[in-house]
């Protein structure tokens, strides 16, 4: 469907430059009606800060955007969004307590005299939802819903402004591999109709999927270009790497050695008050990885929480190496040698106006020679930063850098570096890799099998199948609560966990 | 990665009606009555005053309410009623020669002015300086203090207001006193009722609820947070600067240090009205009863107890409330942080 008019946008030579770093260094992009333009990156490589600048979010420092050949002067979201651009962004822009419709219409006010037309915005919705496939109630409260529904929510607040250029930056992240599959083939029905979209992703199965043409940027520069036809996932993440990449990691077979974590009959409550986890079992030994495989909002998060003791335990018991952990505070869970990288790391993992050198110390600033009589050891502290940076490769100008600028995948890394350079009984792992580009995967993926084969437990929690088959020795599949099956990985099918997941094996 | 906002509690905390001032307000009717059938005259004179009270305090608690809901925490409405009182009656007293009704009005449009104009400034402070905001509200605070002090001349004078006792209503029983307050006390009931319309049918209301709770939602729409932020801190400026005009309302003339606290009263105000319009009424009414039991206290010397005794029960009613409601209320999730594009 891709038609070679001229191109509804054209940037050339975009430039950003943020302190420290070249984000994006005169970067040309072309993308033409009914096209989806795939564009890949390593983490950092700029992608974000490009479609930025295109929707107006940051002035360029240098270079020009042409909208159907013509200049374009984009200087604010408002701009872009009256030039037929929207822009679903990596980080949710919707207001929590306020409805979907109210968000949907938010600055765009359908209005009857001095007050908004609260019918109006609600029919709208419904007939936008209806006719593209993307089902929501217009009056739920948007932080009532799962992240799969606030999604479609974000797409549609960008099509209810009639938007004829559509940038979607990681929309994918936290989807279902269902809510991924509806996404593409309405990102299809919408090129079909004309939409341009640009598709930012880590998944290369999207991207083969879904895109026309794919563009690739590392550090900064756009660095090549291809047809998606005839790609694979290798080629495609040769050309963001630089380097061939091993997407199914290599590993021995477990073998098992005694247990570390068991979890008996466990219940826990999530901030709804809600038994989130509701009897649950489930045992690690050492030298294996447990993948507990599930659709989010199954009470992972819960799971996760109570054993690390952040969230109090209602009923049921936690043992870590035959020690009672049932309701232990976080510092007691960690002395014992667990290590923990959580699920959400901007809220759970870092302190993000803290250095690197800070962040890589927040599980021990107290000990190891860190601080002596209640004064920090700056000697100690920087040189550890620069042994993980350089060993974990984490991009960034310098230690000292506040890590709420890194970007995703850098940020992952600060935090498994700090959680695996010390040595642990067991390693938690929450959706280790989220956001994270393939490069920076395979590279967690190694960490947590040498974890393992050094002689830890491993427990990774992934909505990820495909993380899950790449590390599992063994998966256990959670549903609403329980664990509904284990299964040695060897034996599995992903057709039989899917339908685990989707509940198939409740009761 | 998206991450998503993160489930909070919400129990009732989303409704446009907060129904705990209200019920607090039954008790206080109850009692009301059944103080009024052993003491009739007090009774209705405490009615009167709890009225007169509330109203500086209601549009105070909407001044905070207005900002906070923007995102910016103003701790500077005292100074801001401060600055207006003051502008306000000396604009009045130099246009006595005007008429008392063109003198009266051109205080108050002056007193709205000087305090929306500060809170331009706070809005300076904490849009483009990016400053903190707390030091922006002390500033303000510490040099409306020192500033109106200074600048005062004793001895002016300006006419009085006009007080307006609505026939009919002004003879019922218990409630009568209430009916008869100056122009700008019915003012104040009357901009409840504006604001909680504004704040929830327009889209001036839909984008400063939205300001507060997540800029980047609104930014990425093509709304400009700053100038709303701005805007709405002048709105809230003009409410407070009527405050202030109550103020002189009720005195007829500029005293040093005359807000005494209703400022910062009016955050508990806000605080206990969870940032909702008709939650400030209650709690602003409830504050006001409060007030109104001790003036008339004082003023009785009915017990054998120092009156400096019944002054304090104002404030400490505050730290009550503060403690208690302050756990409760959710303030919008951005207050109090400047925003950073991107
Ligand atoms: N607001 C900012 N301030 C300072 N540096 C920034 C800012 N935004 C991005 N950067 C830096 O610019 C570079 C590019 O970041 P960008 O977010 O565009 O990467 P990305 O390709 O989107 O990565 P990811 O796949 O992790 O989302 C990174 O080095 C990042 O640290
Ligand atoms: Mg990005």
């Amino acid at each position: 469907m891709t038609d070679t008019g001229s191109p509804v946008i054209e940037a050339k030579g975009l430039t950003k430059r943020f302190p420290g770093v070249l984000a994006a260094d005169a970067v040309d992009l072309t993308l033409h009606r009914g096209e989806i333009l795939g564009l890949l990156g390593e983490n950092g490589a700029g992608k974000s800060t490009l479609v930025k600048m295109l929707f107006g979010v940051y002035d360029p420092d240098d270079g020009e955007v042409f909208l159907n050949g013509q200049p374009a002067n984009i200087s604010d979201p408002g701009d872009a969004i009256d030039q037929g651009m929207g822009m679903v962004h990596q980080h949710f822009q919707l207001v929590g307590p306020l409805t979907v419709a109210e968000n949907i219409v938010l600055g765009a006010e359908p209005r009857r005299g001095l007050f908004i037309d609260t019918k109006k915005a609600a029919d709208d919705v419904r007939d936008l939802s209806e006719r593209f496939g993307l089902d929501v109630d217009p009056d739920a409260v948007v932080e009532d819903l799962p992240v799969g529904i606030q999604q479609r929510v974000e797409i549609l607040k960008a099509l209810y402004r009639g938007a004829e250029i559509l940038i979607l930056d990681e929309p994918t992240a936290v989807l279902t591999p269902q809510e991924t599959d509806e996404l593409l083939q309405v990102m299809r029905e919408l090129a079909d109709s004309g939409v341009a979209i640009i598709f930012i992703t880590h998944k290369l199965r999207e991207v083969l999927a879904a895109t026309d043409r794919v563009a690739v940027m590392r550090d900064g520069k756009m660095v090549g270009a291809a047809v998606t036809e005839g790609a694979t996932q290798e080629s495609l993440a040769e050309l963001m790497v630089g380097r061939s990449v091993v997407l199914q990691i290599e590993k021995d077979d477990a073998t098992p050695g005694d247990t570390v974590l068991e979890v008996a009959n466990l219940r826990v409550r999530d901030d709804r008050g809600q038994m989130a986890v509701d009897g649950l079992d489930l045992t690690v030994r050492r030298y294996e990885i447990l993948g507990v495989a599930g659709v989010e909002g199954n009470g992972q998060r819960e799971l996760i929480e109570a054993i690390t003791g952040i969230r109090p335990v209602q009923d049921g018991h936690v043992s870590i190496l035959g020690h009672n952990a049932t309701g232990a505070s976080p510092r007691s869970v960690a002395s014992m040698g667990v290590a923990h990288i959580p699920e959400d790391r901007e809220k759970d993992g870092l302190v993000g106006v803290y250095s690197i050198a800070d962040n890589l110390v927040l599980n021990r600033y107290f000990e190891g020679g860190m601080a002596k009589g209640g004064r920090r050891q700056f000697g100690v502290i920087n040189r550890n930063a620069e042994d993980l940076v350089a060993r974990y490769d984490v991009a960034t100008p310098s230690i000292q850098t506040p890590v709420k600028s890194l970007s995703g995948g850098n940020k992952q890394k600060v935090i498994v570096a700090r959680e695996l350079s010390s040595s642990n009984e067991l390693v938690i792992a929450s959706q280790p890799t989220r956001g994270v580009d393939v490069g920076s995967i395979e590279f967690i993926h190694q960490q947590l099998v040498a974890e393992r084969d050094r002689g830890a437990a491993v427990l990774v929690v992934s909505a990820e199948l495909d993380e899950i088959f790449s590390l599992a020795d063994r998966i256990a599949v959670i549903y609403e609560g329980r664990i509904v099956a284990v299964i040695p990985a060897a034996d599995a099918t992903r057709e039989e966990v899917g339908l685990l997941m989707a509940g198939a094996g409740a009761h | 990665m998206a991450v998503a906002t993160p489930a909070r509690p919400t129990t009732s905390s989303r409704s446009t009606f907060n129904i705990t001032p209200w019920l607090i307000a039954a008790v206080v009717v109850g009692l009301l009555i059944a103080a009024w059938s052993w003491k009739s005259g007090d009774t209705e004179a405490v009615f009167g005053r709890t009225i007169r009270a509330s109203a500086p305090l209601i549009l105070g608690g909407l001044c905070g309410l207005i900002s906070e809901r923007s995102g910016i925490v103003n701790i500077g409405i005292e100074g801001q009623m401060l600055i207006a009182a003051f502008a306000g009656f000396m604009a009045s007293s130099y246009t006595a020669s005007a008429g008392t009704l063109v003198s009266i009005l051109l205080g108050i449009g002056a007193g709205m002015i000087a305090a929306a104009l500060v809170g331009a400034f706070m809005a300076w402070c904490a849009v483009t300086l990016k400053m903190d905001q707390i030091i922006a509200g002390t500033v303000v605070n510490i040099f409306a203090a020192g500033f109106t002090s200074y600048a005062y001349i004793q001895g002016r004078t300006q006419a009085g207001y006009p007080q307006w006792t609505i026939p009919g209503l002004s003879d019922l029983p218990i409630v009568g006193k209430g009916f008869s307050q100056g122009p700008l006390t019915y003012l104040a009931f009357v901009i409840v009722v504006l604001v909680h319309i504004a704040l929830y049918r327009t889209n001036w209301g839909l984008r400063t609820r939205a300001v507060g709770e997540h800029p980047g939602a609104v930014d990425t729409v093509g709304v400009s947070v700053s100038s709303l932020r701005y805007r709405n801190m002048m709105i809230g400026g003009a409410l407070a600067g009527i405050a202030g005009m109550l103020l002189i309302q009720s005195a007829s003339v500029f005293n040093r240090g005359m807000t005494n606290g209703i400022g910062f009263i009016s955050l508990a105000v806000m605080l206990f009205g969870r940032y909702r319009p008709f939650g400030v009424l209650g709690a602003a009414l409830l504050f006001g009863f409060f007030n109104g039991l001790q003036s008339q206290l004082q003023f009785r010397q009915a017990l054998d107890i120092p009156p400096q005794f019944f002054g304090m029960i104002p404030y400490l009613l505050t730290v009550v409330v503060l403690a208690v409601a302050g756990l409760a209320a959710r303030p919008p999730a951005a207050a109090g942080q400047p925003y950073e594009k991107g």
